[in-house]
């Protein structure tokens, strides 16, 4: 149950996460129609991290541990701290310029991807119900975000020199998506995290091909976040994120 | 046709309420105002994102934060429906957006004024939305067809939007006592920036009477602000707040609400660039637009490698 619990705000903090940092495009992206694309796909990211925040939640007040105050989807996402948070690193750096932002949301829904057609086989009926619901925004993800990095590395000089300097900042926190976590294992028994691997880097190399970008090499790889050791940026994050249930203790919304 | 002709029918045309459609010929200055204002009304939306946008991050629940996104992204969409509607008239997107970055094109003064706190997010609602839908409830029925049409879409979110205000602030306003004082004091910053939102007075207004008789504005100033004035009173109430405007009260004989005077000073030096946030807005606007060039200049390069590759796979086959 603990596992189920960690595993669930492991992939709700992921969502989240991600979701802030994107959400940061909107009213300032580069063209009116992609401020709106980048803001939808914000949008489904939330409702993500709701379902697996709210999931949570009922498993942690069914529990023994359970306290008088209940779990909610909002105590999970504002009274947890750095430590205690499990997204992946990747969800958590700056966004950057346009190329780094569309080839990280690339590289996470690719594997997001991946990792949700195995969650809907897994025996657990609630994150494969969630699962099932967020497989099709994630197909869109992926096609969006396909899109821009094959117009990005096919476009202009600076576009692919922007997009390259992207792959360099970004290469080192994709491995984590495959290293699972004590808990990930445990939840997952069925998951072969190596074959999930190699279909992500099979796609991610055929986009690479289309805009003539290439794939690094294998080499090293940072990871922490699925057990709460965070990059500095984190902390921010999460001050911004919590600032009012912080300032207010208890008030309602 | 002479012109004086052509005049004629077109204000017959108006007076039978007849849509003006964008191939129609039209006064020059019909055009001329119809572009400004729907362009402002564009500009407007796009600029508001930017007050909003800056609560995301802190939206103090999941679900606010939801809410107040997409929010935010119907505005976007808002833009982009008014932006197409005024290029029916002869005038890009892309220079409508200079004139906004220039300086040269207004947008609402209100997104001039700074959101402080959360429960700002509620005042705008309530308040900003609620005289804007006013304003576009009556547009629904402007002479100019793409300009009504999109008015029909657009109030129908901002009817929305203005409920979800008023209800963040029901819960501030039975919330600790910290949060009735963030309600009302929300509720006292925006109340004379809303009125304001309205528009000099009739008797100063130079625009109005030629779009009165153009029916692109079927009220006057003066009356909708009247309208927002009566209906926000009654709605404060609900909320246990109060106005601050000790000159309000209800008038029998009128059956309106009689109401103070407005800081036409402040409103003035608002529209000429010294609000809070005049320059902050604007370049926020400009910064996102210049750090966009590259993004939009390798969309268009792209675009074109595929039009060259697809033409030539054409070829091969032929």
């Amino acid at each position: 149950m603990d596992q189920l619990i960690t595993y669930s705000l492991h992939l709700a903090d992921t969502t989240l996460i991600l979701a802030q940092r994107n959400a940061e495009w909107c009213a300032h992206g580069p063209i009116l129609e992609q401020d709106i694309a980048i803001t939808n796909i914000t949008l489904d990211l939330i409702g993500q991290s709701r379902n697996f925040y709210q999931y949570a939640a009922t498993l942690i007040n069914q529990s023994a541990e359970a306290v008088a105050e209940p779990a909610t989807e909002d105590s999970l996402a504002y009274l947890r701290t750095e430590r205690e948070y499990k997204n992946l690193l990747i969800t958590e750096l700056p966004n950057g310029d346009w190329a780094n932002t569309i080839l990280r949301q690339f590289f996470f829904s690719v594997f997001q991807f991946g990792l949700l057609e195995q969650l809907q086989k897994g025996s657990d009926a609630q994150l494969a119900a969630i699962a099932e619901k967020s497989i099709k925004e994630t197909t869109y993800h992926v096609k969006w975000s396909s899109e821009w990095v094959i117009r990005l590395g096919d476009g202009t000089e600076e576009s692919h020199q922007r997009m390259i300097n992207a792959i360099h900042n970004l290469w080192t926190y994709t491995g984590e998506f495959f290293i699972p976590a004590v808990y990930e294992k445990d939840v997952l028994p069925h998951v072969d995290f190596d074959a999930l691997k190699s279909a992500w880097l099979e796609k991610i190399t055929e986009i690479f091909t289309e805009a003539t970008l290439s794939v690094p090499p294998a080499s090293f790889m940072q990871t922490g976040g699925k057990t709460g050791h965070h990059t500095e940026h984190l902390g921010f994050i999460l001050t911004d994120l919590q600032h009012l249930q912080k300032t207010y203790p208890g008030a309602e919304w | 046709m002479e012109l004086i002709d052509l005049e004629k029918k077109f204000q017959e045309k108006i007076d039978k309420e007849i849509k003006i459609e964008p191939l129609d010929w039209m006064p020059e200055a019909y055009r001329k105002t119809n572009v400004r204002q729907i362009s402002q009304h564009a500009h407007s939306e796009i600029v508001g994102m930017l007050p909003e946008g800056n609560w995301i991050s802190r939206a103090p629940s999941l679900k606010r934060k939801a809410i107040l996104i997409a929010k935010v992204q119907d505005e976007a969409g808002h833009g982009l429906y008014l932006y197409s509607a005024a290029e029916t008239l002869g005038t890009s997107r892309e220079q409508m957006i200079d004139d906004l970055h220039s300086g040269k094109a207004k947008y609402s003064s209100i997104f001039n004024y700074p959101t402080l706190t959360w429960a700002d997010m509620g005042a705008v609602g309530w308040l900003v939305d609620g005289a804007a839908i006013l304003n576009q409830v009556m547009l629904c029925r402007t002479s100019y067809g793409p300009y009504a049409r999109a008015m029909v879409r657009i109030c129908k979110e901002e009817s929305f939007h203005q409920r979800q205000g008023f209800e963040s602030l029901i819960v501030l306003s039975k919330g600790t006592a910290e949060q009735k004082a963030m309600c009302q004091d929300a509720i006292n910053r925006w109340w004379w920036p809303s009125l304001m939102m309205f528009g000099p007075k009739d008797s100063e207004s130079t625009n109005s009477d030629q779009s009165m008789k153009w029916k692109i504005k079927r009220k006057t100033n003066d009356e909708l602000r009247q309208n927002f004035v009566d209906m926000i009173a009654e709605q404060v109430k609900l909320l246990g707040m109060t106005l601050p405007d000790p000159d309000l009260k209800w008038n029998e004989a009128t059956k309106h609400y009689d109401f103070g005077e407005i800081n036409w000073e402040e409103f003035w030096n608002v529209v000429k660039g010294n609000g809070p946030c005049n320059r902050q807005r604007l370049e926020a606007r400009n910064k996102a637009h210049k750090e966009g060039d590259w993004v939009r200049a390798a969309a268009l390069a792209h675009a074109e490698k595929r039009k060259n590759k697809l033409a030539k796979q054409d070829l091969a086959v032929a």
